[in-house]
């Protein structure tokens, strides 16, 4: 329990009241498996870094005590899920929490060090422009980070299509970066996919067939501070072909998608 | 003759078996009805062979058994369909109730930490929660103790 500590649970109980609970607090939620190499130097930067935003960790069925880490660090909350289910799973999870408590704001953010939570705030004001999801882009001009071969090329033509889909230039649609307003929330608690590559690609084509405003803001991405990277360059052939397959999926589901231009 | 014989037994058994899981409730009817059908259509056919080729012929195949291979391999792709939609349905509830579950344990953590840390002193915003908490008391300080010592 951090600080001054927030008499939700009462809100929980009272259904009632659940509206008043944090508007306009922002919550950052932290999917996490496996990260407790990485994550409490996470938490502590995020906890310094923007004292006044609260943070939930996702631990999507760790078997490395990731979890019992982030109770004892105590800056931040933890949803425990029973087993794996993956990125979109968890966001999905830490959306539900965030409606379900009132948030005004989510910003995702990877637990293996590599989002500086000084972008947070950047992000948060872009949504307060009147975004409804914003990026945290890299390959946008700032930073160094680069990725290699038929890797970049696949992340090249997926960030092409979907920025035809969303009628906006996303340079990096892959990133793990990115805040959501309580619009956004509200339609993800509902349908974040769950499945492979859901939470990045298919999020988008859902966000923008729920008509919710996409832009992009640009960051530097640093280097991993532990774990090791989920993607190998050999995977990068499959990994093209089921994202395509993803895409292709999200924009025929359901016969929308039509209205891009 | 041995094979008809062979043939009409192996349809029986998959029927009274069919029978046997629907009566036992280990199967669900709505995965029974094709394989009921299946092997009373079976059992018809291996009873009476010249209905097999009688029919193969009137829908033009040359060899009846290139009608069974058809007919088996259009009911295994219904049957293999029925089962992925299945299966997908299933791991999308399994996956929202992991969710849930997460969510509710943090709920349950997070009570019990208030009930423990700060039961006695700390004021009620709400006045009928106020009301609840006093009939609640002893309940509360009992779950109170329980909670601490598991989390602690």
């Amino acid at each position: 329990m951090s600080g001054a500590h927030r008499p939700w649970t009462r809100d929980a109980l009272d259904s009632a009241l659940v509206e008043q609970g944090h508007g306009g607090r922002a919550l950052v939620v932290v999917p996490a498996w496996n990260e407790a190499e990485a994550l409490p130097a996470v938490l502590v930067e995020l906890s310094s870094k923007i004292p006044g935003v609260d943070v939930l960790v996702v631990d999507d069925g760790s078997t490395d005590g990731t979890a019992d880490l982030v109770r004892r660090s105590g800056t931040a909350s933890v949803v425990s899920l029973p087993f794996n289910v993956g990125v979109g799973g968890a966001m999905r999870a830490g959306f539900l929490y965030a409606e379900r408590n009132g948030y005004r704001a989510v910003v995702q953010c990877d637990a293996d060090g590599q989002h500086d939570p000084a972008d947070i705030a950047r992000l948060l004001a872009e949504l307060d422009a009147g975004l409804d999801v914003v990026i945290g882009a890299r390959f946008a001009g700032v930073g160094t980070y680069q990725v290699g071969g038929f890797r970049r090329i696949a992340m090249k033509f997926l960030a092409s299509s979907l920025s035809r889909i969303t009628g906006t230039r996303l340079t990096d649609v892959t990133s793990g970066f990115r805040a959501s307003s309580a619009r956004a929330v509200a339609v993800f608690a509902r349908e974040y996919p769950p499945e492979y590559l859901g939470d990045t690609i298919e999020s988008l084509v859902v966000a923008r067939r729920a008509g919710l405003s996409i832009g992009q803001l640009p960051v530097e991405l640093r280097e991993r501070q532990g774990g090791t990277p989920s993607q190998s360059s050999f995977k990068s052939v499959i990994y093209l072909g089921r994202a395509v397959l993803v895409l292709g999926l999200a924009v025929l589901h359901r016969g929308a998608g039509k209205d891009d231009a | 003759m041995t094979t008809t014989i062979i043939g009409v037994l192996a349809a029986f058994a998959v029927l009274v078996l069919t029978v046997e899981l629907l009566r036992r409730r280990a199967l669900r009817e709505k995965y029974a009805v094709i394989w009921l059908v299946v092997s009373l259509v079976a059992v018809v056919f291996t009873v009476f062979p010249g209905l097999l080729l009688r029919v193969s012929q009137r829908l033009g195949f040359q060899i009846p058994a290139n009608f069974v291979f058809a007919i088996a391999a259009l009911v295994l792709l219904v049957v293999g369909m029925q089962l992925s939609l299945e299966v997908g349905r299933l791991e999308d509830r399994s996956q929202r109730l992991a969710e849930e579950v997460g969510l509710l344990r943090h709920d349950i953590e997070q009570l019990r930490r208030e009930l423990a840390g700060s039961a006695p002193t700390e004021p009620v915003e709400l006045s009928h929660a106020a009301a609840r908490d006093d009939r609640d008391d002893r309940a509360a300080d009992d779950d109170g103790d329980a909670g601490g010592s598991a989390s602690g």
